[in-house]
């Protein structure tokens, strides 16, 4: 195993994520600061509890995961995108490194970026709305696979992407709207009849209810079953980047 | 003479149908300058690019410093440098940070002295804390140089090395390359400025159309270079090579009004003096004469002409 290769690509992502820092940390952070100031805080106090929960609290979980789905999928996606732009990829390609050990590099380096943001927000929303967790290990291992499955899914993203447009397309046009659909501001059990059995084909609201459990012990779904459907799409996504590297796609002529 | 590259029969068709590379076999010796020569598109680059890993081959095997390029890509890979044709570089980034992390992607741990070596062989030194965006188009090329020998390779190829480079930069470049060639590295470099082949390659390649046309050392090529005929339009045609001179490389032309002597430029004396002396002696006269000279280019273009 190369892991001297491993280890500069990770710096490397690491390093650029720091010299970014404004774009990178502070405004995902002050962006999710504004939701819990005005659905938290100012909204929030004059909403019924949810399933026993304040509505201040209930929406920390669904919006750490939004912050979380947002950035894994642009920090994987960007950090494989930019050398493929910038032609720097010729380096990575002719470099003695296995497929597993890129992936290990950018997705680490994606994955470990988003689960340091993800608990700077969970430190800054305690600053605006108080919220308990109740079972911190399944919190903290949600929050990693989270992180590592869209750090992957956003990598590969990057890899399909052949331009700036088709870059930020999944992010908005997809996880946004599957978020804010996927029972972040609401319990699903508040949907009308048929609009409830909808969303149960929306896989965030598996992702948001099991960490919303991880919080309260209160869920849409059970915990088994998001954490079976999570492990399923990074299964996807693993056996999707192994044929990329198998066949060359996008990458190798 | 012991060989370091060794391809056999390689062979490249891309996707859309295009053939690229018909079967090349190529033995690179060991410490020696390699100059393939071929116009745009004859598969240069895509040699280059099957070699060192951008570009998957569709036939035949490469061998490189005793490694099977695909079977044994990581210890192939290792061996080998690349700096490619276009500048391509990570803008934000500053020098020293950009060469550490090549030679950590290629395997090797860190080693602050042989990049501080790197850099200051290739003048960078100096601006080892700029960030790369800042540099100069040539400086741009020598940190793309500092990269692919960050890990010690014993292999470099150099892709179009002085493709819109100054005069002067081209002088420092080709120094830099016979300073590695003396660090025991071999080196291969595609140009089609035959100037720089000659001045630089011990071994000369023609490829066209995805086909090595021709292999030689350079020398031996010179020598064929170093021709040069002379040819003297006769007054009366002659009909065979006059008595006494068939010791002379001559040789009738245009139905015997033609008189063409081959000689050696590089020899101390052409001989011409002494074969026009005869000549005289002979009573065969002429009206007008003019030399001419093959240079490497004319046979590289008849080559690729006679191929296309």
């Amino acid at each position: 195993m190369n892991l001297h290769a491993v280890r500069a690509i990770y710096l490397f992502e690491m390093h650029r994520w720091v010299r970014t820092i404004v774009q990178s940390v502070a405004a995902p952070v002050i962006t999710t600061s504004l939701y819990f100031i005005v659905f938290g805080a100012a909204i929030g106090s004059r909403m019924p509890e949810i399933n026993g929960v304040s509505y201040g609290a209930f929406i920390v979980p669904g919006l750490l995961m939004l912050s979380i789905l947002t950035e894994s999928i642009s920090n994987g996606s960007f950090g494989i995108y930019m050398p493929k732009f910038a032609g720097t990829i010729y380096e990575v390609l002719s470099a003695p490194i296995s497929a597993g050990e890129v992936v290990l590099g950018y997705v680490g380096a994606a994955a470990s970026k988003s689960f340091v943001l993800g608990l700077v927000i969970l430190a800054t929303a305690r600053i605006f709305v108080p919220y308990e967790i109740n079972h911190p290990f399944v919190m903290l291992a949600f929050l990693v696979l989270t992180s590592v499955t869209f750090s992957l899914f956003g990598f590969l993203t990057g890899i399909w992407a052949d331009g700036w447009e088709k870059l930020s397309i999944i992010p908005t046009l997809v996880i946004t709207p599957l978020t804010f659909l996927g029972g972040s501001f609401y319990s699903i059990d508040m949907l009308p009849g048929v609009w409830k059995t909808i969303a149960l084909f929306n896989p965030v609201v598996y992702l948001v209810s099991g960490f919303r459990w991880s919080f309260y012990g209160v869920s849409d779904v059970s915990v088994g079953v998001s954490l079976a459907a999570t492990l399923g799409f990074l299964a996807v996504c693993l056996a999707a980047v192994t044929w990329i590297f198998r066949t060359g796609w996008r990458l190798k002529t | 003479m012991e060989s370091i590259i060794s391809i056999q029969g390689l062979a490249k068709t891309y996707a859309g149908g295009f053939q690229a590379l018909k079967g090349v076999d190529l033995e690179i010796r060991k410490g020696e300058i390699f100059a393939l020569l071929g116009p745009n598109g004859a598969g240069k680059t895509t040699l280059i690019g099957i070699v060192c890993g951008l570009v998957r081959m569709t036939g035949g095997r490469v061998i490189a410093d005793g490694h099977d390029i695909q079977k044994d890509y990581r210890a192939a890979r290792m061996k080998i440098g690349l700096v490619p044709q276009e500048i391509s570089t990570d803008a934000f980034e500053k020098v020293w940070d950009t060469v550490k992390f090549s030679r950590g992607l290629f395997g090797r741990a860190p080693n602050d002295a042989h990049l501080e070596k790197v850099l200051k062989d290739l003048s960078l030194w100096d601006k080892r804390g700029e960030k790369i965006m800042a540099l100069s188009g040539g400086m741009k090329r020598r940190v793309m140089i500092a990269k692919a020998l960050s890990h010690e390779p014993s292999i470099l190829f150099l892709d179009e090395p002085t493709a819109g480079v100054d005069v002067e930069l081209r002088r420092d470049m080709w120094d830099m390359v016979r300073g590695l060639r003396e660090q025991g590295v071999t080196i291969i470099l595609t140009t089609h400025y035959i100037e720089e082949a000659e001045e630089m390659a011990d071994r000369i390649g023609v490829i066209s159309n995805g086909e090595l046309i021709l292999v030689e050392d350079k020398d031996v090529l010179m020598r064929k270079l170093g021709k040069k005929q002379l040819t003297l339009q006769l007054q009366e045609p002659l009909t065979a090579i006059p008595a006494g001179l068939e010791a002379y490389p001559l040789e009738l032309a245009a139905e015997g009004a033609e008189l063409v002597y081959t000689f050696d430029a590089q020899a101390e004396t052409t001989g011409i003096a002494e074969l026009m002396k005869r000549l005289a002696e002979r009573g065969v006269d002429f009206k007008d004469l003019h030399t001419q000279e093959s240079s490497l280019e004319d046979i590289f273009v008849s080559l690729v002409r006679a191929r296309a």
